[in-house]
């Protein structure tokens, strides 16, 4: 059976990524491994942004001797980007076995609210899935609903579902059957 | 499958092209990079791109000299400027060299998505406009006008020289000459041509409406008037207004009309204020407006600031050569529309359209040929598939007297009863017809006879 693997990158709350992994293997059809916590990635930080570099961390991983599992997603709490953006929820390679998801932006405590743990829990379920979307070879829908539809902002997140339109479906289909990469 | 938009991104920096290029490419975007201004010359040469995102800062050649090369090669692509530092004076330079925006170094994820997508919008809308005006220009062209004759000639030349003036204009000319026509070729002939052209047919409206279709109403201002509605010369803005048959309004009208062309102002049926209006007008008539002066029914004074210019239309039958040119015209326009593979008139049947008196001018003509091609079934149109009211050959009649009097009664018949008509197309005085007609013992059925 396909493995999903998660790895939790620095201090993720525990449950946070129990509950991705469940959800996950269901849309999926697949087995979700939590791996053992990994420490923060300091290598990844740039001082001047207080931010981490979602690319440094993708080649970090992309370049383990370990990458045995169908595909790897690491999860963070921290604030990723890459050079030219403010911002990213997450990064993945296209059409390969490694993303990268971050909590950070999903909380709805960011924007001065309450914390809101099952819609924190629903975004990043549907960032997980559209991050692991682009490791099948798929690129942003136009589709508003979704989940490969492109979100820029938690708006547009909580407007798309955690599914795959039919389109999406049918072209990840190949890769979704294969059991390996 | 839609069309990926082409996107070109240039930037020395390798870290900015690959993570911008990645990033785009999930976008559903096609990806080029450049890593100098040289390199982006060299792939625009070789194939066209929809948008590029310049770096302003780049060794050798920088971003605004390099926008400045790019939009020579092809001035459609849009620029947009990337800087890592925002400044007025870089805003001010990019844009005053034709960027379409700039972006400041790094970009929120939704701002550079949207103004890449407004951009892309921005140049399909210019495109559209662009596909619009030659298509308004392709179909209101005065070649529409068909006829060789010298009095069309003399026409297209009226139109030719007064079209680009904001001249008023008064078309006259029978029924069916296609005065309508001619008032749309001398809008697109105009300045105005891009703007709306506006029709409006005077008599077909009682005066109470006419009113409100030419100046418009307030809400509430008659029983009826929900809504604010605005009028022709309102709509018309920047355009022109086309009012046929202007003999047919309404002395009042016409006083409210002549304060409209002297003044340049309306005022709304129900409203105070009066508001200022730019159109160009137009007018038509079918009728004799000098004799209606006369008879007072037309006011001389409105006639004075109509006839600025005046185009008269030859009725069909003075210029009887431009009908196989005619007939042609419209056999191509209905076998198009009608997917019909009719090529031309046979020439016994265009003998017998020679013949014809056509009261109705091109409009009758039109309508004829419509008819035959209906009825068609060769690639030419035979006399049988005309229903057409022809001049007999006097039959029977063996004096002068007599074939007059069958071709006078013919004559008439054709014009529907209409004496005025028939002795226009007879050539004699109305008043010498009518004592042939008493003679002849003639007299006008009515749908209302026994």
């Amino acid at each position: 059976m396909k493995c999903i693997q998660l790895v939790p990158l620095g201090d993720v709350p525990p449950n946070l990524v129990e509950v991705l992994s469940v959800t996950l293997a269901k849309v999926f059809s697949a087995r979700c491994q939590i791996l053992p916590p990994q420490p923060t990635p300091a290598y990844a930080f740039n001082v001047d942004r207080g931010q981490y570099s979602s690319m440094q961390i993708l080649a970090r991983m992309a370049a383990s001797p370990n990458l045995t599992a169908w595909k790897v997603l690491a999860v963070t709490y921290f604030d990723l980007y890459i050079p030219v953006l403010t911002f990213v929820f997450g990064e993945a390679q296209l059409d390969g076995a490694c993303a990268v998801v971050s909590a950070h932006r999903l909380r709805q405590e960011v924007y001065g609210f309450p914390a809101d743990q099952p819609l924190l829990q629903e975004r990043l379920l549907k960032e997980a899935v559209h991050e692991l979307g682009h490791t099948l070879g798929l690129m942003h829908c136009d589709d508003r609903s979704c989940v490969m539809s492109s979100s820029h902002s938690v708006e547009w997140i909580d407007l798309k579902t955690a599914r795959f339109c039919a389109t999406c479906q049918a072209n990840s289909q190949p890769r979704l059957a294969a059991t390996t990469r | 499958m839609e069309k990926k938009p082409n996107l070109l991104i240039v930037d020395d920096e390798l870290i900015v092209r690959d993570s911008l290029s990645k990033w785009f490419r999930e976008e559903n975007y096609d990806v080029s990079t450049a890593d100098s201004a040289a390199a982006a010359l060299a792939l625009l040469a070789e194939r066209p791109f929809d948008i590029a995102l310049v770096d302003i800062k780049m060794p050798g050649t920088d971003g605004i000299e390099l926008q400045r090369r790019l939009k020579e090669i092809n001035p459609d692509l849009v620029v947009i400027i990337m800087t890592g530092y925002a400044s007025v004076e870089t805003a001010v330079s990019a844009l005053k060299n034709g960027a379409y925006d700039y972006v400041t170094k790094p970009f929120d994820p939704d701002d550079i998505a949207h103004t890449l997508k407004n951009a892309l919008a921005h140049k399909s809308t210019e495109h559209e406009n662009v596909r619009l005006r030659e298509t308004i220009a392709a179909t209101t062209k005065p070649q529409d006008l068909v006829g060789q004759s010298s009095a069309m000639r003399r026409v297209c030349e009226a139109i030719e020289t007064v079209g680009p003036t904001d001249a008023t204009v008064l078309i006259t000319g029978e029924s069916g000459t296609g005065k309508e026509l001619v008032a749309r070729a001398i809008h697109s002939a105009s300045p105005r041509r891009y703007n709306p052209f506006v029709v409006l047919h005077c008599g077909a409206l009682a005066e109470s409406l006419l009113e409100s279709e030419l100046f418009g109403h307030e809400k509430g201002a008659f029983t009826g008037a929900q809504y604010r509605k605005k009028g022709s010369f309102e709509t018309a803005e920047g355009g022109s207004v086309f009012l046929d048959e202007i003999g047919d309004i309404s002395l009042k009208t016409q006083t409210d009309l002549l304060r409209v062309l002297q003044e340049r102002e309306i005022t709304r049926v129900g409203a105070t204020q009066p508001l200022h209006v730019d159109f160009r007008c137009i007018a038509a008539t079918n009728k004799n407006l000098e004799g209606l002066i006369e008879e007072g029914k037309f006011r001389c004074d409105l006639f004075y600031r109509l006839n600025v210019f005046q185009i008269h239309l030859p009725a069909l039958r003075e210029r009887k050569e431009d009908i196989p040119l005619l007939a042609d015209h419209f056999v191509h326009k209905f076998a198009v529309a009608m997917n019909k593979p009719v090529v031309r008139v046979a020439p016994g049947a265009m003998e017998l359209l020679m013949r014809c008196a056509w009261p109705g001018n091109v409009r009758e003509l039109e309508n004829a040929i419509e008819r035959a091609m209906v009825v068609a079934h060769n690639s030419e149109l035979e006399p049988g598939d005309f229903s057409l009211r022809l001049p007999t050959s006097y039959g029977s009649a063996r004096t002068l007297e007599e074939a007059e009097r069958v071709h006078i009664l013919e004559v008439l018949d054709e014009c529907h009863g209409n004496q005025t008509l028939a002795a226009e197309v007879l050539d004699i005085d109305r008043v010498t017809l009518h004592n042939k007609l008493k003679r002849y013992g003639w007299k006008k059925v009515t749908a209302d006879a026994p």
